[in-house]
Order: structure tokens, then sequence, then C-alpha cells
């Protein structure tokens, strides 16, 4: 929409007043707030902040990306949300919080999981992106969708202590081009090199540090006020409060847009991020039912959960524990002449130890509890607490 | 000596050392010797041909080292030199 046909009522003049008498900002600066569609996607730690301050700094249409359901879990960052909104759909209950603190704003909904068949579609109609995503699959996603559409991609990423935040693919006022996430790194780690989730965790104020940092980022990009940090990366430690900012370039070999592309539609992201290579290594399974019937019917077997003694406290359904960073030292305690049943929370932490104990130790006797204790919790035991 | 400053999640292979004092001439030998001491860092740090992981940044004050001069980036004792690994949230 062209600047010249946006208005502001007076209640909107009022409400924006602290952002209008800045003298670099003013009405012009407010004006492209609410002519800008911002994506933000993930609603979780990193998109709650940037969600919050973006509707009230006024930009004028939002779209929220998330398949997710509020979980318990989720509150101890995730700002956006609160008890009363727990197994409903974060994008549901987002427009909800957010529609509350500023009604001038106009929201779309994307309550879907983020994919190569959809990405372009979705990102087509919006001016700047902000990717708050949790995994590096959707990371490389958002980053050539992007690329390929020509939008800025206000980058933010969190583990445990460490925040990052850069602006990708921005084009300057000289028309000059910056680097993206392709260029700073060319390809993800493989799985086997990042713990998962539950052994990560994530300091909770941390999202929020970097999620508004993003959020002031996109204000910059549309807003044109100020030096946006492209070709910039910044990393923030909390742990011992340094933080520093690095100068980063475009590549000749970037496979999106260097030199000699070779990338010119989105591809498997998954299999780029060597997931694949993981799945295709089967292990037998057991559902949560099949599990139940073993308890009660008297089958001899063992049951070994590999979880973190503080998630054992919260729930537990009779196995063994012995986390996973520990399984190889206990290995020679793991019954060989009856089924063994080994579990998580979701199954994850669990295929990775049967994948250990087969290795190195030729066990032929492991099944996987199919969804963890979470599908336990949902199919035989919904007394328990679910985290 | 230049300082390293390990990234939190490999601080684990470093008995909990956020910062390293290293004795060295090139950005090269500084893994080198880190790798030496503590072993861990290795599958960290290199691929099995002994070149740095390219989801492994190393900068060299401001700068990231595939600008500079790579592996063979010249140290000094006011050199700071930060290893940042690429991370994407809670979920991998």
């Amino acid at each position: 929409m062209a600047l010249s046909n946006i208005q502001f009522s007076k209640a909107e003049l009022a409400r924006y007043n602290r952002h209008i008498i800045i003298p670099e900002f003013g009405e012009e600066a407010q004006l492209k707030l609410k002519a800008a569609r911002v994506l933000i996607i993930g609603s979780g730690g990193l998109g709650s902040p940037a969600l919050l301050y973006l509707t009230a700094a006024g930009v004028g249409t939002i779209g929220i990306v998330d398949f997710d359901v509020v979980d318990d879990s989720n509150l101890q960052r995730q700002v956006l949300f609160d008890i009363r909104e727990i197994g409903k759909p974060k994008v549901e209950a987002a427009k909800r919080r957010l529609e509350a603190l500023n009604p001038y704003v106009n929201l779309i909904l994307h309550n879907t999981h983020i994919n190569s068949e959809n990405a372009l579609e979705i990102i087509r109609d919006y001016d700047v992106v902000a990717d708050g995503t949790d995994n590096f699959p959707t990371r490389y996603l958002v980053n050539d969708a992007t690329l390929l559409l020509d939008k800025p991609n206000v980058y933010g990423s969190i583990f445990q202590f460490d925040g990052q935040v850069s602006v990708f693919n921005y084009v300057n006022k000289n028309g000059v081009r910056g680097p993206n996430y392709r260029d700073l790194y060319p390809t993800p780690p493989p799985p086997g090199l990042v713990p998962s989730c539950a052994e990560g965790g994530v300091l909770g104020v941390l999202p929020g540090i970097i999620g508004s940092l993003q959020a002031l980022e996109v204000i910059k990009v549309i807003t044109g006020v100020g030096e946006p940090l492209s070709g910039r990366f910044y990393t923030f430690d909390a742990l011992n409060f340094e933080s520093r900012t690095f100068n980063i370039k475009r590549r000749d070999d970037n496979p999106v847009n260097g030199k000699n592309p070779t990338i010119h539609k989105l591809i498997d992201y998954e299999q780029f991020c060597g997931m694949r290579a993981v799945e295709e290594k089967p292990v037998k399974e057991i559902t949560a039912r099949d599990l139940y019937n073993w308890q009660v019917t008297g089958k001899l077997f063992k049951l070994i959960d590999v979880r973190e003694p503080s998630e054992y406290q919260i729930a537990q359904i009779g196995g063994e524990l012995i986390p996973l960073a520990t399984i190889a030292e206990h290995a020679d305690q793991i019954p060989r002449d009856i089924d063994v049943v080994i579990h998580c929370k979701s199954g994850a932490r669990s295929l990775k130890a049967i994948h250990e104990l087969e290795e190195k130790f030729g066990f032929k006797n492991l099944y996987n509890l199919k969804g963890g204790i979470l599908a336990y919790i949902d199919q035989v035991q919904p007394e328990l607490t679910r985290y | 000596m230049a300082t390293v400053i390990i990234p939190t999640p490999l601080r684990k292979f470093t008995n909990q050392t956020a910062r390293l004092q290293v004795e060295a001439g090139t950005v090269g030998e500084i893994i080198e010797k880190i790798t030496f001491d503590f072993p861990e860092l290795k599958k960290h740090l290199l691929d099995p041909q002994g070149s740095i992981r390219s989801f492994v940044n190393i900068f060299s004050g401001d700068d990231d080292i595939r600008d500079l001069q790579k592996e063979k980036t010249p140290v000094n004792e006011s050199s700071v030199i930060s290893i940042i690994p690429a991370i994407a949230g809670g979920k991998y």
C-alpha cells in the first residue's frame, strides 16, 4: 500500500506518540510500520517477544506461522501465552493476546508446519521475515525461501546461554546485498553432534533478549532508521555477559546466490541436514499400549528410562533410570536374554541409546517405546504429569 | 599468548573453561594445540580430514578467518580468537 494512502486515526496518533516524537523516527517511520507486512516464523521463545513488541509498535500486518499447541513447559519462556491457553493452537492463543494489545494490527494466522511445499506461498506476501524457529532444517528452508523471494530475513537463534542475531539478505541504500545464513554457516552440523531438545535446554530470559533484538532489527529494516545488522553477526553469551559483533561477508560458493548457483528451488531440508540417514536405520519399536499389555500380563522384560533425574521426578513409569549420557558405561547391566524396552520423553534419546548399544555392544533385544513417556501418558496413564 | 574464547556448548570439553591462553603463531596452530589438550573438542571442530567444520566459525578479532588467511591467519599476543558454532534453538 502506498504511504500516501495511509492515515492514522487520532487514537493511533495518541498511541504511537512516543515513537512519533523521536526526531529520527517521526510520523513517516510510523507510517512505514503501518504499511508493512511482517512474517514471524515460530511463536515460541523468540517469536513471543518479537510478536509482542512488533504488535505494540504498530506494524500494520503481522503473519504468524506455528503448527504447535501451547504446553505448560512452554510458559517458562514463551511469554505470549498463559495457563488458560494450554492445549490450544499457538497461533490462536497469540491472536487473542495480540488483538487485546493492539486492535489496529491485522493478524494473519498460518496454523501449519512450514515446509518446502508451502514456504514460498506463505512468505511471498510479506515484506520482511523474522526466523524464530528451533531446528536446522527450518533455518535453511527459511533462508533459501527468503533468497528465492528476495526478502530480508531477520535471524535470531539461541542455545542454552548463547544467542545469535543477524539480518540476512538485506539490500542497503546503495543497492548492495548483504550475506545470508549459508554464507555464515554453509552446512549444518550432523544430528549426532547436536544435543537434542531435552538435553539442550535454554535459559528462559535469553530468547526474550534475542527475540526483542529481532523485533528491533525488523523495525529498522522497515523504517530505514539506523543501520540494520546486515553483514554483521551479533553473539551474546549470557553466562559471562559478553557480546560481540563480527563482520561477515557473502561467499562466491553460496549454492543459492553465489557466483554459480546450483539451488534454484527449495530442496529437502531434512535430507540436507542429514536427518533421513538417521531415520533409515530402523530399530524395533513398541507402542505404549503394547508396553502396558506386557506390564499387566506379567511378561518377563526390562524397562529402562534414559531421561535425566529431573525428568524422572516429574513422571515415571517404572523404568530403571540410566541417563543417555551414561548408557555405555552401564551396558553390562542391561540383560541380553530377555526383551528390553528403552524410553525417554518422546523417543529421540531412546533411539540414540539403542543405536549406541546395538553398534558398540551388539545388543539385539532392544525396543524403543514409540512416542516415549508422553505417548504412555496419553494412551495409558493420563493422571501422570505431562511436561 | 593469544586468547581463545570457547562457546558455552563446547565448555564441557574444556573443563568449563571459557577462555584459553594459547602460545601459537597461526589460527591453525591454535586449533592443533587446543584439540591436543582437550581431545574431545576435536570431533566438534575438525572433520575427519582435519579441516575446520563448516558449521563452526572462527573469528580473529572481528573477522571471519575465511575472509583472512583461513588456518594460516597469523595471531599474536593480543589476538582474540572466537569459536562460534551454529546453533538452531532447542530442537535439532
